[in-house]
């Protein structure tokens, strides 16, 4: 039997029992659609995640904090009060309420300057403003976005942020631009905006900043990002009138290497800092760490669909055990008019394949429909305030090799009922009544 | 004389083992000459239908040789023995075996889609087996639509449809009544002495057998020379017993 008369065979008997095959490839379509869902929900979410956080600028910056206290441990209790540790400070934006960490000191900002490979440490500054306001426009209130100067932003309009330039930039997110005036983000670009700032002592003041550029809303944050002049000269502001030594204390610092070391000599300075007692993370930390919460979620969601599959794997081992039963038979008339063992063999996996395939084809397909539109939908509704996001994306490939993997399942469930076939002796066969 | 098409020398077969073991056919010898209709006569139990399966290489012998043209069929290898069954051999069964939902050209081209004949020429072939049954009009109906006669004739046409050397006919017309049956007789005997088809036929009908060149009685396993071929009534065979 030459193999397009096989295929040709197989494809025609599977539907013969329109009924059982429509209910094995229920199951498989089951399978095959969570499975192309949740691979395209990993595809959305990956490259939306990546157009982020492009070319992050900042690859040679690490944020530092002092590492947890060890002795304060769950089991023991407290660690004895010592006087030569800096207060603690409140992480502040993203932690919970009252969380706390070690603050770093004057002591610890110089002790990492120290450390082997860095080249320059600043302590973290939190500036607060009041408000922004730009041509008399009125005063909105001014979120500043801390991470801002260590990623390269999405920009709507004009250039990012220069941290080695003297004069005060702002970049705006395209949110702002309604409320405080403009038409659109080219028309702020290079304009001159007012921020209000309070000092320590309860004044008012306000500083003057140039929109540099307009941003797009991201996931890392919401806010304004400032350049470090600004920020420098809005924390002068804030510390005015304050007794010395009263903002003598960081949550974090921000450190500086030399953007061509290896991951080998980022790990050494990492583990240098950690034995001094600094926690320490790139950039590259921060937004793998998250990569790995979506990862391990769609691996989660994969794993259902896959046993999801291996169920429909029973089921179509089920349906071929029967038809093999039903068609005893026929096998048997086959193999008396001279069809070898192989080709009976070849005949019923080819089924199983072919149902493989018409559950795996029909689920990708309707993921494919089902997810596009629902992806738009929720673009257009809950994640609306995310531009740029569609939840659902599909490869090709991604989908070509769930077909091919519902294939092969349906192939090995295929393996035990094609064999028992293949065993049939045309004698019991056609002696069967 | 030629060498025999098939030739058993004392061959026997058992089912089963141990208490359950059942000896099916106890040692049987015949020579099948190219072109000779043979019937195989016995009632159910009787091994008939072992003998012709072990003729028809579709079973082993358990005891003695099996010469397919003089060549021991145990020295065959599989590839032979299949190429034997498809192209040499045909088979007319008395429960028909057609597919029930394929059209009647799909069902008779069945042999020439397992030989690997391209669906041109198996489709002219089949319908060229038709038209020598008289069923050209049918080829397109379900398998399952046709009389009964009219199964029997697109087996027939199935069985011929790879020109084969030898027909094995298992009870042709125990499904039929008088009539149709004696069509199918008819068709066969045709095909026998037009086209030299050997013809074995598998029966408890003595009529039927003896219009058979050459009758062999089976009984219990063995061959009983104490039979003769002459017609009696239908029923005779039912009765246990000797046949004088």
């Amino acid at each position: 039997m030459k193999f397009i008369d096989i295929v040709k065979t197989a494809i025609a008997n599977s539907f013969r029992s329109k009924v059982r095959t429509g209910l094995t490839v229920i199951a498989i379509f089951i399978g095959a659609f969570t499975l192309t869902i949740t691979s395209g929900i990993g595809t959305g979410v990956t490259s939306y995640i990546d157009t982020q956080v492009t070319a992050i600028g900042a690859a040679d910056v690490l944020t530092i904090s002092k590492a947890a206290d060890s002795t304060s441990s769950a089991t023991e209790g407290p660690a004895a009060y010592d006087p030569s540790k800096a207060t603690t400070v409140s992480l502040g934006n993203g932690s919970r309420p009252g969380t706390t960490i070690q603050a770093l000191t004057a002591k610890d900002i110089t002790a990492i300057g120290k450390t082997t490979g860095i080249l320059r440490v600043d302590p973290s500054v939190r500036v607060t403003p009041d408000y922004i306001e730009y041509d008399g426009n009125g005063k909105f209130e001014l979120i500043v976005n801390a991470a801002a100067t260590l990623t390269t932003a999405d920009l709507a309009a004009g250039a990012q942020l220069d941290n080695s330039s003297t004069t005060d930039e702002v970049l705006l997110p395209t949110t702002y631009l309604k409320n405080l005036g403009f038409a659109d983000a080219k028309a702020a670009i290079g304009k001159t905006v007012s921020i209000g700032i309070t000092d320590y002592t309860g004044v008012q003041q306000e500083a003057k900043a140039t929109v540099i550029g307009v941003q797009n809303e991201t996931i890392l944050g919401v806010g304004a990002g400032l350049n470090q002049h600004l920020t420098d000269g809005l924390q002068a502001i804030q510390v005015t009138g304050a007794p010395a030594g009263a903002s003598d204390s960081y949550a974090t610092a921000t450190a500086l290497f030399d953007a061509s070391s290896t991951a080998a000599e980022i790990t050494a300075i990492k583990d240098d800092l950690a034995t001094q007692g600094y926690a320490s993370q790139t950039v590259a930390d921060t937004i793998g760490s998250f990569q790995t919460v979506i990862n391990v979620i769609i691996g989660v969601l994969n794993a259902f669909a896959v046993i999801a599959l291996i169920a429909a794997g029973f089921g179509i081992i089920n349906t071929l055990l029967m038809s093999v039963q039903e068609r005893t038979r026929e096998i048997g008339l086959m193999k008396a008019m001279g069809m070898n063992g192989g080709r009976v063999y070849t005949l019923f996996s080819t089924e199983a394949v072919f149902i493989g395939f018409l559950g795996s084809a029909l689920g990708a397909l309707a993921a494919v429909g089902v997810g596009s539109v629902v992806s738009n939908i929720l673009a257009d509704g809950v994640f609306s305030a995310l531009p740029g996001l569609q939840v659902v994306q599909f490869a090709p490939s991604s989908i070509a090799i769930i077909i091919g993997v519902v294939m092969l399942i349906a192939f090995l469930a295929g393996t035990l009922p094609a064999r028992s076939a293949a065993r049939q002796n045309p004698i019991d066969a056609l002696r069967y009544e | 004389m030629s060498v025999p098409v098939l030739s058993a020398q004392n061959i026997g077969k058992s089912y089963g083992s141990g208490a359950n073991r059942f000896d099916a056919l106890k040692g049987v010898s015949l020579d099948i000459a190219a072109g000779e209709s043979i019937a195989i006569v016995g009632k159910s139990g009787s091994g008939k239908s072992t003998l012709m399966h072990l003729l028809a290489l579709l079973d082993d012998p358990d005891s003695g040789t099996l010469l397919v043209e003089g060549t021991d069929a145990k020295k065959l290898k599989g590839k032979e023995v299949n190429r034997l069954r498809n192209q040499d051999f045909g088979f007319v069964f008395q429960q028909f075996f057609l597919t029930a939902n394929a059209s009647v050209l799909d069902n008779v081209v069945l042999p020439l889609k397992i030989a690997g004949v391209p669906p041109r020429e198996r489709k002219a072939r089949g319908m060229a087996a038709l038209e020598q049954l008289e069923l050209a009009d049918k080829a397109k109906n379900k398998a399952i639509n046709l009389s009964g006669g009219q199964k029997q004739r697109a087996v027939i046409a199935r069985a011929l449809v790879n020109n084969p050397k030898v027909i094995f006919a298992d009870e042709p017309t125990g499904n039929l009544d008088t009539a149709t049956g004696a069509v199918v007789e008819d068709i066969l005997f045709a095909l026998n002495k037009n086209n030299g088809i050997t013809l074995i036929i598998v029966t408890h009908d003595i009529e039927l057998a003896a219009r058979c060149d050459r009758q062999i009685f089976i009984r219990d396993g063995l061959e009983d020379t104490t039979e003769s071929g002459i017609p009696r009534k239908r029923h005779a065979g039912a009765h246990a017993g000797a046949h004088a």
